[in-house]
């Protein structure tokens, strides 16, 4: 239980947080923003892969994990360097 | 120290680099190098992953890296820059259905699970499916394949959605009771079939327009399932980033539905874009066509331009001609500047992102608020491709559904002149007074053909 009250601390800072500092970014770079958090949305990976380096006996478990994998990293990279791509044309020019 | 506490260590320093990445985003000038830490600090988390005393086969986890990562490789050059809000829309549904894989995963190799396990991994199941069907829908209706973009209503919407929303609730709570029965398995198939479903049903009655704030709202949901399924594996890496993701998403949905002047629930409710009724201001004034010369002449003796995209101009792949366009007019001494709606094109900053594909310069686009008060003295508004977010009939016309909601004033510059397609409505269905103004003049035709028979004008002339 004590755990339980530790997650849900940092659950509600940490959305404190994120409503403070993602109110700053400016519209103009929205898009960027969405997909950026698409590859942080990824983080699940960590959790998939616990799963699907379940050992002997936990088939089912690792497989279904090693798909979640998969998916949560098609997010992650493709969030990445989509984001990346994208911030790279933002430029200044001198008139 | 322990292995556990160096992997923990590793997951705070990822944490602050998500944090520290979304800080470095609010000025374009250090976002990428925000984006590029936030990915290391991502690295870092799977590499330390990899070292957890209960991962002990790999085989799993190298196939679905290896894979997943191909083909977010893939998509990550592959897609055009207008195809931006139906990437982000599929991706957003991946990261649900991944969470809720993670979900399926813990249950099967831990049946036995306490009261608020088994809620939590409900709740998981239930969110990471309802984003991923609903994220589906999203991107077809993006796509328009399978599906049209117009909302689908049918009779007795609300009871379907609520029967089924209390089917989930029944079984959550049967499942919660005691998760290590044959049957709970059964509970858990029944929400995640049902929430799949839900997805469907909340997302289909929303029309095209509506996509920007469908889009961001599962984006937010993506961040949610994270967040719940941190909670099943007791991460507090998850946790905070998927917090991050769900409060970035709620931010974005919140600033849209404002800038429709417009309730989430509305436009979860409403099936907006459906035909209007009541009876509106009469539309007065006559439409006055123009050809490319005449807007040319319009163009070259004006001092200051402002330029209003919206989804038409991504539709007809304009933005590099407006570039070319923009190039002439500074050359010939022209102030050129973007006005930008935060609705414009069918995702927040969609707009933005096709103008620095171009090449144009980001300081010379402009949120509304900056440009209106500013509309009085621009010599030319030039619309391209956008409709209902110049639509003066939102301030003067209390009958029409825009009628409150924030616009670019165009009206109030000097001249007008608009490039359409043809007379059709905006995704709103409704007519646009601006059209009809003295002081405006239309050119029809595809954006991109007018916009370089413009630039060709400018040439002709030098």
């Amino acid at each position: 239980m004590e755990v339980l009250i530790f997650l849900l601390l940092i659950l509600v800072l940490s959305i404190f947080l994120g409503f403070e500092i993602i109110s700053k970014v400016p519209s103009l770079l929205h898009t960027p923003l969405m997909s950026g958090s698409n590859a942080i949305s990824g983080i699940t990976v960590v959790g998939a892969m616990i799963a699907a380096g379940l050992g002997q006996g936990e088939d089912l478990a690792a497989m279904l994990g090693g798909v979640a994998v998969g998916f949560a990293m098609i997010n992650v990279v493709g969030g990445y360097l989509v984001t990346d791509r994208m911030l790279n044309m933002f430029k200044k020019k001198d008139k | 120290m322990t292995l556990e506490s160096l992997i923990n260590i590793v997951y705070i320093l990822s944490a602050i680099s998500f944090i520290l990445g979304f800080k470095l985003m609010s000025n374009p000038g250090s976002a990428r190098r925000g984006n590029i830490i936030s990915a290391v600090g991502m690295a870092s988390a799977i590499i330390v992953t990899l070292m957890y005393p209960e991962v002990v086969r790999y085989q799993f986890i190298v196939i679905g890296i290896v894979a997943g990562g191909a083909i977010g490789m893939l998509f990550a050059y592959r897609t055009p820059m207008t195809g931006m809000p139906q990437m982000v829309g599929l991706l957003n549904g991946f990261g649900g259905l991944a969470s809720l894989l993670v979900a399926w995963a813990e249950y099967t190799a831990r049946p036995e699970q306490t009261y608020f396990g088994g809620a939590i991994l409900a709740l998981t199941a239930l969110i990471g499916a309802i984003t991923f069907s609903g994220s589906i829908i999203a991107w077809a209706k993006l796509e328009e394949r399978f599906i049209s973009g117009k909302p689908i209503m049918y009779g007795g919407q609300q009871f379907v959605t609520a029967g089924v929303i209390g089917g989930i609730l029944l079984c959550g709570v049967l499942f919660s009771m005691d998760t290590a029965t044959p049957e709970a398995v059964r509970f858990l198939g029944i929400i995640t079939l049902l929430a799949l479903v839900l997805g469907v049903l909340l997302t289909i009655p929303i029309g095209g327009a509506d996509m920007p704030v469908v889009i961001c709202l599962l984006n937010s949901y993506s961040g949610m399932a994270a967040c719940a399924s941190g909670f099943i594996v007791q991460n507090n890496l998850l946790i905070v980033a998927g917090a991050l993701v769900g409060a970035s998403g709620i931010i974005l949905t919140l600033i849209m539905c404002k800038a429709m002047n417009r309730s989430v629930a509305n436009v979860f409710l409403g099936g907006f874009g459906s035909p209007v009724q009541g009876s509106m201001m009469e539309v007065v004034g006559e439409i006055k066509p123009v050809k490319a010369d005449d807007a040319y002449l319009m163009l070259e003796a004006a001092d200051s331009v402002v330029i209003v995209p919206g989804y038409g101009m991504a539709v007809s792949q304009a933005q590099h001609a407006v570039r070319e366009l923009t190039e002439a007019l500074e050359k010939n001494g022209t102030e050129v500047r973007f006005a930008i709606h935060p609705v414009a094109g069918r995702m927040p900053g969609h707009m933005n992102v096709l103008l620095a594909e171009a090449n144009i310069s980001y300081d010379a686009m402009v949120e509304m608020d900056a440009v209106n008060p500013t509309m009085e003295t621009v010599d030319v508004c030039m619309i391209i491709g956008a409709n209902d977010v110049v639509n003066p009939a939102a301030e003067e016309d209390k009958a029409s559904p825009l009628y409150g909601m924030p616009i670019i004033k165009a009206h109030q510059a000097k001249s007008v002149i608009v490039m359409k397609r043809s007379m059709g409505k905006g995704f709103a269905g409704v007519e646009n007074p601006l059209f009809f103004k003295n002081n405006t003049r239309m050119l029809f035709g595809d954006a991109k053909a007018s916009l370089q028979a413009l630039v060709n004008e400018f040439k002709g002339a030098n």
